[in-house]
Protein backbone atom coordinates (compact mmCIF):
# COMPACT_ATOMS: atom_id res chain seq x y z
CA UNK A 1 0.00 0.00 0.00
CA UNK A 2 1.61 3.27 -1.10
CA UNK A 3 0.88 6.19 1.23
CA UNK A 4 0.59 9.93 0.66
CA UNK A 5 2.71 12.23 2.81
CA UNK A 6 0.84 15.29 4.15
CA UNK A 7 2.43 18.19 6.01
CA UNK A 8 0.93 19.18 9.36
CA UNK A 9 2.71 22.50 9.76
CA UNK A 10 6.38 22.22 10.79
CA UNK A 11 5.81 19.72 13.62
CA UNK A 12 4.32 16.61 12.00
CA UNK A 13 4.12 14.55 8.85
CA UNK A 14 0.92 12.59 8.32
CA UNK A 15 1.37 9.35 6.38
CA UNK A 16 -2.02 8.66 4.81
CA UNK A 17 -2.89 5.17 3.56
CA UNK A 18 -6.52 5.84 2.64
CA UNK A 19 -9.52 8.03 3.24
CA UNK A 20 -11.97 5.53 4.71
CA UNK A 21 -12.40 3.07 7.57
CA UNK A 22 -10.93 -0.19 6.31
CA UNK A 23 -9.17 -3.05 8.06
CA UNK A 24 -6.40 -3.32 5.47
CA UNK A 25 -5.71 0.41 5.75
CA UNK A 26 -5.67 0.15 9.55
CA UNK A 27 -3.24 -2.80 9.46
CA UNK A 28 -0.89 -0.80 7.21
CA UNK A 29 -1.06 2.19 9.58
CA UNK A 30 -0.41 0.09 12.69
CA UNK A 31 2.41 -1.83 11.02
CA UNK A 32 4.16 1.40 10.05
CA UNK A 33 3.62 2.74 13.57
CA UNK A 34 5.50 -0.25 15.00
CA UNK A 35 8.30 0.16 12.44
CA UNK A 36 8.74 3.91 13.07
CA UNK A 37 8.82 3.35 16.84
CA UNK A 38 11.37 0.55 16.51
CA UNK A 39 13.55 2.60 14.16
CA UNK A 40 13.95 5.37 16.76
CA UNK A 41 14.32 7.97 14.02
CA UNK A 42 16.21 11.01 15.38
CA UNK A 43 13.95 14.00 16.01
CA UNK A 44 10.72 11.97 16.01
CA UNK A 45 8.83 12.85 19.19
CA UNK A 46 5.78 10.59 19.05
CA UNK A 47 3.47 8.81 16.63
CA UNK A 48 -0.33 8.72 16.51
CA UNK A 49 -2.12 6.03 14.50
CA UNK A 50 -5.68 6.73 13.32
CA UNK A 51 -8.16 4.91 11.09
CA UNK A 52 -6.34 5.86 7.94
CA UNK A 53 -3.06 7.56 8.70
CA UNK A 54 -0.05 7.73 10.97
CA UNK A 55 0.83 11.18 12.28
CA UNK A 56 4.55 11.40 13.03
CA UNK A 57 5.26 14.33 15.37
CA UNK A 58 8.80 15.72 15.17
CA UNK A 59 10.93 18.45 16.71
CA UNK A 60 11.39 21.09 13.99
CA UNK A 61 14.67 22.18 15.61
CA UNK A 62 16.22 18.78 14.89
CA UNK A 63 14.58 17.31 11.81
CA UNK A 64 12.09 17.95 9.02
CA UNK A 65 10.15 16.40 6.15
CA UNK A 66 13.23 16.54 3.89
CA UNK A 67 14.75 13.79 6.06
CA UNK A 68 11.65 12.11 7.46
CA UNK A 69 9.65 11.54 4.27
CA UNK A 70 12.36 9.47 2.56
CA UNK A 71 13.20 7.66 5.82
CA UNK A 72 9.56 6.71 6.45
CA UNK A 73 9.25 5.79 2.78
CA UNK A 74 12.06 3.26 3.25
CA UNK A 75 10.27 1.79 6.26
CA UNK A 76 7.06 1.41 4.23
CA UNK A 77 9.03 -0.27 1.41
CA UNK A 78 10.78 -2.64 3.77
CA UNK A 79 7.61 -3.64 5.63
CA UNK A 80 7.10 -7.38 5.89
CA UNK A 81 3.82 -9.22 6.29
CA UNK A 82 4.40 -9.89 9.98
CA UNK A 83 1.96 -7.80 12.00
CA UNK A 84 3.00 -6.38 15.35
CA UNK A 85 2.00 -8.36 18.47
CA UNK A 86 -1.39 -7.53 19.96
CA UNK A 87 -3.75 -8.70 22.68
CA UNK A 88 -7.29 -10.04 22.82
CA UNK A 89 -9.29 -8.59 25.74
CA UNK A 90 -12.47 -10.17 27.10
CA UNK A 91 -14.43 -7.25 28.51
CA UNK A 92 -17.26 -8.02 30.95
CA UNK A 93 -20.36 -5.97 30.07
CA UNK A 94 -23.84 -5.74 31.50
CA UNK A 95 -26.65 -5.15 29.02
CA UNK A 96 -29.33 -4.89 31.75
CA UNK A 97 -31.73 -2.00 31.28
CA UNK A 98 -30.22 -0.14 34.26
CA UNK A 99 -26.92 -0.06 32.34
CA UNK A 100 -28.34 0.29 28.84
CA UNK A 101 -30.58 3.36 28.51
CA UNK A 102 -30.67 3.19 24.70
CA UNK A 103 -30.85 -0.59 24.15
CA UNK A 104 -34.62 -0.73 23.65
CA UNK A 105 -34.48 2.25 21.29
CA UNK A 106 -31.64 0.67 19.30
CA UNK A 107 -33.65 -2.57 19.05
CA UNK A 108 -36.70 -0.66 17.81
CA UNK A 109 -34.73 1.32 15.25
CA UNK A 110 -32.84 -1.70 13.95
CA UNK A 111 -36.01 -3.87 13.94
CA UNK A 112 -34.26 -6.43 16.16
CA UNK A 113 -35.08 -7.73 19.62
CA UNK A 114 -32.89 -6.49 22.49
CA UNK A 115 -31.60 -10.08 22.81
CA UNK A 116 -30.58 -10.05 19.15
CA UNK A 117 -28.75 -6.74 19.58
CA UNK A 118 -26.84 -8.15 22.57
CA UNK A 119 -26.09 -11.41 20.74
CA UNK A 120 -24.70 -9.49 17.78
CA UNK A 121 -22.60 -7.19 19.98
CA UNK A 122 -21.17 -10.06 22.06
CA UNK A 123 -20.57 -12.27 19.03
CA UNK A 124 -17.95 -10.06 17.36
CA UNK A 125 -14.22 -9.83 17.87
CA UNK A 126 -13.71 -6.07 17.51
CA UNK A 127 -10.53 -4.43 16.22
CA UNK A 128 -9.24 -1.36 18.10
CA UNK A 129 -8.65 1.05 15.21
CA UNK A 130 -7.44 3.97 17.30
CA UNK A 131 -7.73 5.86 20.59
CA UNK A 132 -8.92 9.44 20.49
CA UNK A 133 -11.72 11.88 21.40
CA UNK A 134 -10.74 11.46 25.08
CA UNK A 135 -7.84 9.71 26.86
CA UNK A 136 -8.22 5.95 26.39
CA UNK A 137 -11.38 6.19 24.23
CA UNK A 138 -11.22 3.19 21.85
CA UNK A 139 -12.82 3.27 18.41
CA UNK A 140 -13.62 -0.40 17.74
CA UNK A 141 -15.14 -2.03 14.69
CA UNK A 142 -16.80 -3.27 12.80
CA UNK A 143 -20.47 -3.60 13.67
CA UNK A 144 -22.63 -5.63 11.28
CA UNK A 145 -24.79 -3.62 8.85
CA UNK A 146 -27.87 -4.46 10.89
CA UNK A 147 -26.57 -2.49 13.90
CA UNK A 148 -25.36 0.58 12.02
CA UNK A 149 -27.17 3.72 13.21
CA UNK A 150 -26.27 7.41 12.97
CA UNK A 151 -25.32 9.22 16.17
CA UNK A 152 -28.11 10.44 18.45
CA UNK A 153 -29.79 13.64 17.29
CA UNK A 154 -29.45 15.07 20.82
CA UNK A 155 -26.07 14.25 22.37
CA UNK A 156 -26.00 13.73 26.14
CA UNK A 157 -24.06 16.24 28.20
CA UNK A 158 -23.09 13.47 30.65
CA UNK A 159 -22.35 9.89 29.69
CA UNK A 160 -21.22 7.76 32.68
CA UNK A 161 -17.73 6.24 32.67
CA UNK A 162 -17.82 2.61 31.51
CA UNK A 163 -20.76 3.09 29.13
CA UNK A 164 -20.62 0.74 26.15
CA UNK A 165 -21.84 2.61 23.11
CA UNK A 166 -22.42 2.23 19.38
CA UNK A 167 -22.63 4.65 16.46
CA UNK A 168 -22.18 4.12 12.73
CA UNK A 169 -19.97 1.02 12.27
CA UNK A 170 -18.15 1.52 15.60
CA UNK A 171 -18.49 0.55 19.22
CA UNK A 172 -16.68 2.27 22.10
CA UNK A 173 -16.38 2.44 25.87
CA UNK A 174 -16.41 5.85 27.60
CA UNK A 175 -13.27 5.84 29.81
CA UNK A 176 -14.42 8.78 31.94
CA UNK A 177 -17.68 10.65 32.29
CA UNK A 178 -17.98 12.99 29.34
CA UNK A 179 -20.47 14.41 26.86
CA UNK A 180 -21.39 11.97 24.12
CA UNK A 181 -23.71 11.34 21.22
CA UNK A 182 -23.46 7.57 20.85
CA UNK A 183 -26.19 5.04 21.74
CA UNK A 184 -25.61 3.48 25.17
CA UNK A 185 -26.34 -0.27 25.00
CA UNK A 186 -24.46 -1.51 28.06
CA UNK A 187 -21.79 -0.81 30.64
CA UNK A 188 -18.56 -2.34 31.86
CA UNK A 189 -17.14 -2.01 35.39
CA UNK A 190 -13.52 -2.15 34.18
CA UNK A 191 -11.24 0.88 34.06
CA UNK A 192 -9.93 1.84 30.62
CA UNK A 193 -7.59 4.67 31.54
CA UNK A 194 -5.41 5.08 34.61
CA UNK A 195 -3.10 8.11 34.50
CA UNK A 196 -1.19 6.73 37.49
CA UNK A 197 -0.05 3.71 35.49
CA UNK A 198 3.03 4.09 33.27
CA UNK A 199 0.96 2.40 30.54
CA UNK A 200 -2.21 4.42 31.14
CA UNK A 201 -4.53 3.04 28.44
CA UNK A 202 -5.73 -0.54 28.80
CA UNK A 203 -6.05 -1.11 25.05
CA UNK A 204 -3.49 -0.35 22.39
CA UNK A 205 -4.48 0.35 18.80
CA UNK A 206 -4.43 -3.01 17.02
CA UNK A 207 -5.72 -4.98 20.02
CA UNK A 208 -8.88 -7.09 19.74
CA UNK A 209 -11.84 -6.84 22.12
CA UNK A 210 -14.75 -9.19 22.81
CA UNK A 211 -17.64 -8.32 25.12
CA UNK A 212 -18.74 -11.03 27.59
CA UNK A 213 -22.26 -10.58 28.99
CA UNK A 214 -22.52 -10.41 32.79
CA UNK A 215 -25.40 -9.93 35.23
CA UNK A 216 -25.98 -6.83 37.32
CA UNK A 217 -24.77 -8.80 40.36
CA UNK A 218 -21.52 -9.76 38.57
CA UNK A 219 -21.14 -6.15 37.45
CA UNK A 220 -21.23 -4.97 41.06
CA UNK A 221 -18.81 -7.69 42.19
CA UNK A 222 -16.29 -6.79 39.46
CA UNK A 223 -16.69 -3.11 40.17
CA UNK A 224 -15.82 -3.71 43.82
CA UNK A 225 -12.79 -5.78 42.80
CA UNK A 226 -11.65 -3.10 40.35
CA UNK A 227 -11.86 -0.47 43.10
CA UNK A 228 -9.83 -2.74 45.39
CA UNK A 229 -7.23 -3.29 42.66
CA UNK A 230 -7.78 -7.06 42.63
CA UNK A 231 -9.43 -7.45 39.22
CA UNK A 232 -7.54 -8.18 36.01
CA UNK A 233 -9.33 -8.01 32.69
CA UNK A 234 -9.03 -11.43 30.98
CA UNK A 235 -6.50 -11.12 28.20
CA UNK A 236 -4.52 -13.36 25.86
CA UNK A 237 -2.07 -12.99 23.00
CA UNK A 238 -3.82 -12.37 19.76
CA UNK A 239 -3.15 -14.86 17.01
CA UNK A 240 -4.12 -13.70 13.55
CA UNK B 1 4.00 23.49 57.64
CA UNK B 2 5.37 22.95 54.14
CA UNK B 3 6.27 25.95 52.02
CA UNK B 4 3.40 27.11 49.87
CA UNK B 5 1.74 29.90 47.99
CA UNK B 6 -1.72 30.40 49.42
CA UNK B 7 -4.31 31.36 46.83
CA UNK B 8 -6.32 34.40 47.95
CA UNK B 9 -7.92 34.92 44.53
CA UNK B 10 -7.41 32.39 41.70
CA UNK B 11 -7.88 34.59 38.62
CA UNK B 12 -10.00 33.20 35.78
CA UNK B 13 -8.03 30.09 34.88
CA UNK B 14 -4.70 29.53 36.62
CA UNK B 15 -3.02 26.17 36.04
CA UNK B 16 0.35 24.51 36.55
CA UNK B 17 2.08 23.97 33.20
CA UNK B 18 5.54 22.78 32.19
CA UNK B 19 6.71 22.13 28.62
CA UNK B 20 4.07 19.43 28.15
CA UNK B 21 3.33 15.72 28.42
CA UNK B 22 5.04 14.05 25.51
CA UNK B 23 4.35 10.54 24.24
CA UNK B 24 0.68 9.85 25.03
CA UNK B 25 -1.15 11.36 22.09
CA UNK B 26 -1.51 7.83 20.70
CA UNK B 27 -3.83 7.04 23.63
CA UNK B 28 -5.80 10.26 23.21
CA UNK B 29 -4.00 12.41 25.79
CA UNK B 30 -2.91 15.82 24.46
CA UNK B 31 0.48 17.22 25.38
CA UNK B 32 -1.03 20.26 27.18
CA UNK B 33 1.78 22.52 28.39
CA UNK B 34 1.83 26.31 28.01
CA UNK B 35 -0.16 28.21 25.39
CA UNK B 36 2.93 30.45 25.12
CA UNK B 37 6.06 28.34 25.53
CA UNK B 38 8.41 31.30 24.92
CA UNK B 39 7.04 33.25 27.88
CA UNK B 40 7.11 30.21 30.18
CA UNK B 41 10.82 29.73 29.42
CA UNK B 42 11.57 33.42 29.94
CA UNK B 43 9.78 33.44 33.29
CA UNK B 44 11.78 30.40 34.42
CA UNK B 45 15.06 31.98 33.28
CA UNK B 46 14.28 35.12 35.29
CA UNK B 47 14.14 33.14 38.54
CA UNK B 48 17.08 30.89 37.58
CA UNK B 49 15.08 27.74 36.87
CA UNK B 50 15.75 25.14 34.16
CA UNK B 51 13.50 25.89 31.13
CA UNK B 52 10.93 23.15 31.77
CA UNK B 53 10.25 23.86 35.44
CA UNK B 54 6.48 23.96 36.11
CA UNK B 55 5.09 27.50 36.37
CA UNK B 56 1.65 29.04 36.75
CA UNK B 57 -0.21 29.95 33.58
CA UNK B 58 -2.85 32.65 34.11
CA UNK B 59 -5.41 33.46 31.45
CA UNK B 60 -6.86 36.98 31.09
CA UNK B 61 -6.78 37.74 34.81
CA UNK B 62 -4.06 37.37 37.39
CA UNK B 63 -4.24 35.58 40.73
CA UNK B 64 -3.49 36.87 44.23
CA UNK B 65 -1.26 34.91 46.60
CA UNK B 66 0.05 35.07 50.13
CA UNK B 67 3.60 33.83 50.71
CA UNK B 68 3.58 30.92 53.18
CA UNK B 69 7.32 30.20 52.98
CA UNK B 70 10.38 31.84 54.50
CA UNK B 71 11.00 33.53 51.16
CA UNK B 72 10.22 32.95 47.51
CA UNK B 73 11.47 34.44 44.25
CA UNK B 74 8.92 34.94 41.46
CA UNK B 75 8.85 36.54 38.02
CA UNK B 76 6.15 37.29 35.49
CA UNK B 77 6.47 36.97 31.70
CA UNK B 78 4.16 36.93 28.71
CA UNK B 79 2.31 40.16 29.33
CA UNK B 80 2.98 43.78 30.07
CA UNK B 81 1.32 43.41 33.48
CA UNK B 82 3.02 43.61 36.84
CA UNK B 83 3.35 41.90 40.17
CA UNK B 84 1.85 44.22 42.78
CA UNK B 85 3.05 43.61 46.32
CA UNK B 86 1.23 44.65 49.45
CA UNK B 87 3.55 44.43 52.41
CA UNK B 88 4.83 47.35 54.45
CA UNK B 89 4.21 49.51 51.41
CA UNK B 90 2.58 48.82 48.08
CA UNK B 91 5.00 48.45 45.22
CA UNK B 92 4.94 46.87 41.76
CA UNK B 93 7.49 44.85 39.84
CA UNK B 94 6.94 44.87 36.09
CA UNK B 95 6.79 41.72 33.97
CA UNK B 96 10.27 40.64 32.91
CA UNK B 97 11.90 41.13 36.30
CA UNK B 98 12.28 38.82 39.31
CA UNK B 99 11.51 39.76 42.90
CA UNK B 100 12.13 38.08 46.24
CA UNK B 101 9.24 38.07 48.69
CA UNK B 102 9.05 36.98 52.29
CA UNK B 103 6.54 35.19 54.48
CA UNK B 104 3.28 37.06 54.79
CA UNK B 105 3.75 39.17 51.68
CA UNK B 106 0.61 39.36 49.59
CA UNK B 107 1.09 39.79 45.86
CA UNK B 108 -1.27 40.16 42.98
CA UNK B 109 -0.64 39.63 39.29
CA UNK B 110 -2.35 42.62 37.71
CA UNK B 111 -4.38 42.63 34.50
CA UNK B 112 -2.40 41.80 31.44
CA UNK B 113 -2.83 44.62 28.99
CA UNK B 114 -3.21 43.05 25.60
CA UNK B 115 -2.10 39.45 26.14
CA UNK B 116 -4.20 36.40 27.04
CA UNK B 117 -1.59 34.42 28.96
CA UNK B 118 0.96 35.32 31.60
CA UNK B 119 3.39 33.01 33.36
CA UNK B 120 4.46 33.26 36.97
CA UNK B 121 7.64 31.30 37.59
CA UNK B 122 8.77 30.43 41.10
CA UNK B 123 12.41 29.77 42.01
CA UNK B 124 12.65 25.99 42.46
CA UNK B 125 9.11 25.55 41.12
CA UNK B 126 5.99 24.19 42.77
CA UNK B 127 6.31 20.81 44.48
CA UNK B 128 4.16 18.84 42.03
CA UNK B 129 4.94 15.21 41.28
CA UNK B 130 5.01 14.64 37.52
CA UNK B 131 2.25 12.47 36.12
CA UNK B 132 3.19 10.56 32.97
CA UNK B 133 6.38 12.57 32.80
CA UNK B 134 4.90 16.04 33.20
CA UNK B 135 3.38 18.42 35.75
CA UNK B 136 1.15 20.04 33.11
CA UNK B 137 -2.55 20.24 33.91
CA UNK B 138 -5.11 18.80 31.49
CA UNK B 139 -8.24 20.12 33.14
CA UNK B 140 -10.74 18.46 30.80
CA UNK B 141 -9.70 15.01 32.04
CA UNK B 142 -8.56 16.11 35.50
CA UNK B 143 -4.99 14.96 34.84
CA UNK B 144 -1.73 16.40 36.18
CA UNK B 145 -0.86 19.70 37.83
CA UNK B 146 -2.55 20.70 41.09
CA UNK B 147 -5.21 17.98 41.55
CA UNK B 148 -5.94 18.05 37.83
CA UNK B 149 -7.68 21.41 37.93
CA UNK B 150 -7.32 25.17 37.92
CA UNK B 151 -6.40 26.83 41.23
CA UNK B 152 -9.19 27.91 43.57
CA UNK B 153 -9.39 30.33 46.46
CA UNK B 154 -7.94 28.74 49.59
CA UNK B 155 -5.63 26.30 47.75
CA UNK B 156 -2.09 25.96 49.06
CA UNK B 157 0.27 25.39 46.15
CA UNK B 158 3.21 23.50 47.67
CA UNK B 159 6.68 24.81 46.83
CA UNK B 160 9.82 22.77 46.28
CA UNK B 161 11.91 25.25 48.29
CA UNK B 162 11.22 27.06 51.56
CA UNK B 163 13.65 29.89 50.83
CA UNK B 164 14.98 31.82 47.85
CA UNK B 165 18.67 32.63 47.42
CA UNK B 166 19.69 36.12 48.45
CA UNK B 167 21.16 37.60 45.27
CA UNK B 168 20.61 40.29 42.67
CA UNK B 169 17.37 40.11 40.75
CA UNK B 170 17.29 39.52 37.00
CA UNK B 171 15.50 41.52 34.35
CA UNK B 172 15.06 41.37 30.60
CA UNK B 173 17.57 43.60 28.81
CA UNK B 174 14.94 44.64 26.27
CA UNK B 175 11.17 44.31 26.08
CA UNK B 176 9.85 41.20 24.33
CA UNK B 177 7.76 41.88 21.27
CA UNK B 178 4.49 40.06 21.89
CA UNK B 179 3.75 40.26 18.15
CA UNK B 180 0.18 41.41 18.69
CA UNK B 181 -0.06 42.95 15.22
CA UNK B 182 2.12 40.53 13.24
CA UNK B 183 0.62 38.32 10.52
CA UNK B 184 0.38 34.64 11.49
CA UNK B 185 2.35 32.31 9.26
CA UNK B 186 0.82 29.01 8.15
CA UNK B 187 1.79 25.98 6.11
CA UNK B 188 -1.17 24.97 3.90
CA UNK B 189 -2.71 21.58 4.60
CA UNK B 190 -2.89 18.78 5.53
CA UNK B 191 -6.38 18.90 3.93
CA UNK B 192 -6.35 22.08 1.86
CA UNK B 193 -7.58 19.94 -1.05
CA UNK B 194 -10.93 19.69 0.80
CA UNK B 195 -11.49 23.40 0.16
CA UNK B 196 -12.23 25.53 -2.89
CA UNK B 197 -9.46 27.72 -4.29
CA UNK B 198 -11.59 30.67 -3.22
CA UNK B 199 -11.57 29.41 0.37
CA UNK B 200 -7.77 29.29 0.43
CA UNK B 201 -7.57 32.77 -1.13
CA UNK B 202 -10.09 34.00 1.47
CA UNK B 203 -8.08 32.52 4.35
CA UNK B 204 -4.93 34.28 3.15
CA UNK B 205 -6.48 37.66 2.38
CA UNK B 206 -9.08 38.32 5.08
CA UNK B 207 -9.08 39.61 8.62
CA UNK B 208 -10.29 37.04 11.13
CA UNK B 209 -11.14 37.95 14.71
CA UNK B 210 -10.58 35.82 17.82
CA UNK B 211 -14.09 35.00 19.11
CA UNK B 212 -15.22 34.60 22.71
CA UNK B 213 -14.99 30.84 22.20
CA UNK B 214 -11.28 30.68 22.92
CA UNK B 215 -9.76 28.40 25.52
CA UNK B 216 -6.82 26.02 25.96
CA UNK B 217 -8.38 23.54 23.50
CA UNK B 218 -8.73 25.98 20.65
CA UNK B 219 -9.41 29.52 19.50
CA UNK B 220 -12.50 29.84 17.34
CA UNK B 221 -12.25 32.70 14.85
CA UNK B 222 -14.97 34.81 13.24
CA UNK B 223 -14.61 35.94 9.66
CA UNK B 224 -15.47 35.18 6.03
CA UNK B 225 -16.74 31.62 5.50
CA UNK B 226 -14.25 29.01 4.28
CA UNK B 227 -16.21 26.92 1.81
CA UNK B 228 -15.56 23.18 1.72
CA UNK B 229 -15.22 21.56 -1.69
CA UNK B 230 -15.74 17.96 -0.50
CA UNK B 231 -17.92 18.23 2.62
CA UNK B 232 -16.80 18.88 6.17
CA UNK B 233 -16.55 15.35 7.52
CA UNK B 234 -13.38 13.34 7.07
CA UNK B 235 -12.46 10.02 8.59
CA UNK B 236 -10.55 11.03 11.74
CA UNK B 237 -6.85 11.60 11.48
CA UNK B 238 -4.16 13.05 13.72
CA UNK B 239 -4.07 16.72 14.70
CA UNK B 240 -1.29 19.05 15.81
CA UNK B 241 -1.26 22.22 17.87
CA UNK B 242 -1.82 25.02 15.36
CA UNK B 243 -4.00 23.02 12.98
CA UNK B 244 -6.78 25.21 11.54
CA UNK B 245 -9.85 23.00 11.56
CA UNK B 246 -12.94 24.06 9.65
CA UNK B 247 -16.18 22.39 10.81
CA UNK B 248 -19.60 22.75 9.19
CA UNK B 249 -19.95 26.34 10.41
CA UNK B 250 -17.20 27.25 7.86
CA UNK B 251 -15.51 29.30 10.62
CA UNK B 252 -11.93 28.26 11.46
CA UNK B 253 -10.74 26.92 14.82
CA UNK B 254 -7.02 27.00 15.68
CA UNK B 255 -6.22 23.99 17.87
CA UNK B 256 -4.19 24.89 20.96
CA UNK B 257 -2.31 23.08 23.75
CA UNK B 258 -5.22 20.93 25.00
CA UNK B 259 -6.25 19.94 21.46
CA UNK B 260 -8.04 16.67 20.84
CA UNK B 261 -5.34 14.40 19.46
CA UNK B 262 -7.49 13.28 16.52
CA UNK B 263 -10.24 15.01 14.64
CA UNK B 264 -12.84 14.54 11.96
CA UNK B 265 -12.86 17.97 10.32
CA UNK B 266 -10.61 18.98 7.43
CA UNK B 267 -7.67 21.21 8.31
CA UNK B 268 -7.11 23.90 5.71
CA UNK B 269 -3.72 25.04 7.06
CA UNK B 270 -1.49 24.81 10.13
CA UNK B 271 0.03 27.68 12.11
CA UNK B 272 3.82 27.29 12.20
CA UNK B 273 5.35 26.40 15.55
CA UNK B 274 7.13 29.76 15.92
CA UNK B 275 3.78 31.56 15.73
CA UNK B 276 1.81 29.40 18.20
CA UNK B 277 2.82 31.67 21.12
CA UNK B 278 1.92 34.70 19.01
CA UNK B 279 -1.59 33.35 18.35
CA UNK B 280 -1.92 32.33 21.99
CA UNK B 281 -1.49 35.94 23.15
CA UNK B 282 -4.36 37.32 21.04
CA UNK B 283 -7.37 38.22 23.13
CA UNK B 284 -10.96 37.76 21.97
CA UNK B 285 -11.74 40.67 19.66
CA UNK B 286 -8.23 40.92 18.21
CA UNK B 287 -7.60 40.44 14.51
CA UNK B 288 -5.64 37.63 12.88
CA UNK B 289 -4.35 37.72 9.33
CA UNK B 290 -2.71 34.65 7.79
CA UNK B 291 0.18 34.39 5.37
CA UNK B 292 1.46 31.13 3.82
CA UNK B 293 5.07 29.94 4.04
CA UNK B 294 6.65 26.62 3.12
CA UNK B 295 7.77 24.13 5.73
CA UNK B 296 11.52 24.79 5.38
CA UNK B 297 10.79 28.50 5.88
CA UNK B 298 8.75 27.62 8.93
CA UNK B 299 11.62 25.61 10.41
CA UNK B 300 14.02 28.49 9.74
CA UNK B 301 11.69 30.89 11.54
CA UNK B 302 11.50 28.51 14.48
CA UNK B 303 15.33 28.34 14.63
CA UNK B 304 15.47 32.15 14.60
CA UNK B 305 12.93 32.33 17.40
CA UNK B 306 14.90 29.81 19.45
CA UNK B 307 18.13 31.76 18.90
CA UNK B 308 16.44 35.03 19.89
CA UNK B 309 15.04 33.42 23.05
CA UNK B 310 18.45 32.05 24.02
CA UNK B 311 19.92 35.54 23.40
CA UNK B 312 17.26 37.14 25.61
CA UNK B 313 18.10 34.63 28.35
CA UNK B 314 21.88 35.13 27.97
CA UNK B 315 21.44 38.91 28.08
CA UNK B 316 19.37 39.04 31.28
CA UNK B 317 20.76 41.92 33.33
CA UNK B 318 21.26 42.09 37.05
CA UNK B 319 19.09 44.44 39.03
CA UNK B 320 19.77 45.48 42.60
CA UNK B 321 17.03 44.19 44.91
CA UNK B 322 15.91 47.77 45.52
CA UNK B 323 15.07 48.21 41.86
CA UNK B 324 11.33 47.88 42.22
CA UNK B 325 9.14 50.57 40.80
CA UNK B 326 7.18 52.81 43.09
CA UNK B 327 3.56 52.14 42.30
CA UNK B 328 2.38 55.74 42.43
CA UNK B 329 5.09 56.67 39.95
CA UNK B 330 3.99 53.81 37.74
CA UNK B 331 0.42 55.03 37.70
CA UNK B 332 1.15 58.71 37.24
CA UNK B 333 4.06 58.61 34.84
CA UNK B 334 3.09 55.53 32.84
CA UNK B 335 6.61 54.12 33.05
CA UNK B 336 5.58 50.75 31.73
CA UNK B 337 3.62 51.03 28.54
CA UNK B 338 0.31 49.27 28.70
CA UNK B 339 0.12 48.75 32.43
CA UNK B 340 -1.94 51.82 33.17
CA UNK B 341 -4.13 51.08 30.21
CA UNK B 342 -4.59 47.54 31.47
CA UNK B 343 -5.82 48.77 34.81
CA UNK B 344 -8.64 50.58 33.04
CA UNK B 345 -9.85 47.33 31.49
CA UNK B 346 -11.98 44.89 33.33
CA UNK B 347 -10.46 41.51 32.45
CA UNK B 348 -14.00 40.21 32.19
CA UNK B 349 -14.86 42.73 29.52
CA UNK B 350 -13.03 40.59 26.99
CA UNK B 351 -14.99 37.43 27.75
Amino acid sequence: MTPRFLLSGDTAVTVEFGDRIDRAVSEAVLHLDALVRAAEVPGVVETVPTFRSLTVHYDPLSTGPDVLVPRIGELVEGARDATPPAKLWRVPASYASVHAPDLADVARRTKLSTEEVVDLHTGIQFHVYMLGFAPGYPYMGDLPESLVLPRRADPRTRVPAGSVAIAASMTAIYPVESPGGWHLIGATPIRLFDPHSPHPALFDPGDAVCFEPISVREFEAIRTAVAAGTYRVPCESLTR
Amino acid sequence: MTAALEVLAPGLHTTVQDLGRIGYQNVGLPASGPLDRVSLRLANALVGNPPGTPALEMLLQGATFSVAANSVRVALAGSDGAIEIESSRVRAVPAGQSVRLVRGDVFQVRAFGDSVAAYLAIEGGPDIAPLLGSASTYVRSGIGGFHGRALRRGDRLPLARDGADVRDERALARPVDLGLDLPIRVVLGPQHDYFTDDAIATLLSSDYVVSNHADRMGYRLDGPALVHAKGYNIVSDGTVVGAIQVPGSAQPIILMADNQTTGGYPKIATVISADIPVVARRKPGRAIRFVAVDVENARGLRREQEAALLRDIADLRRVAPTGEIDLSALYTENLVSGVTRAFDDSPLAAR
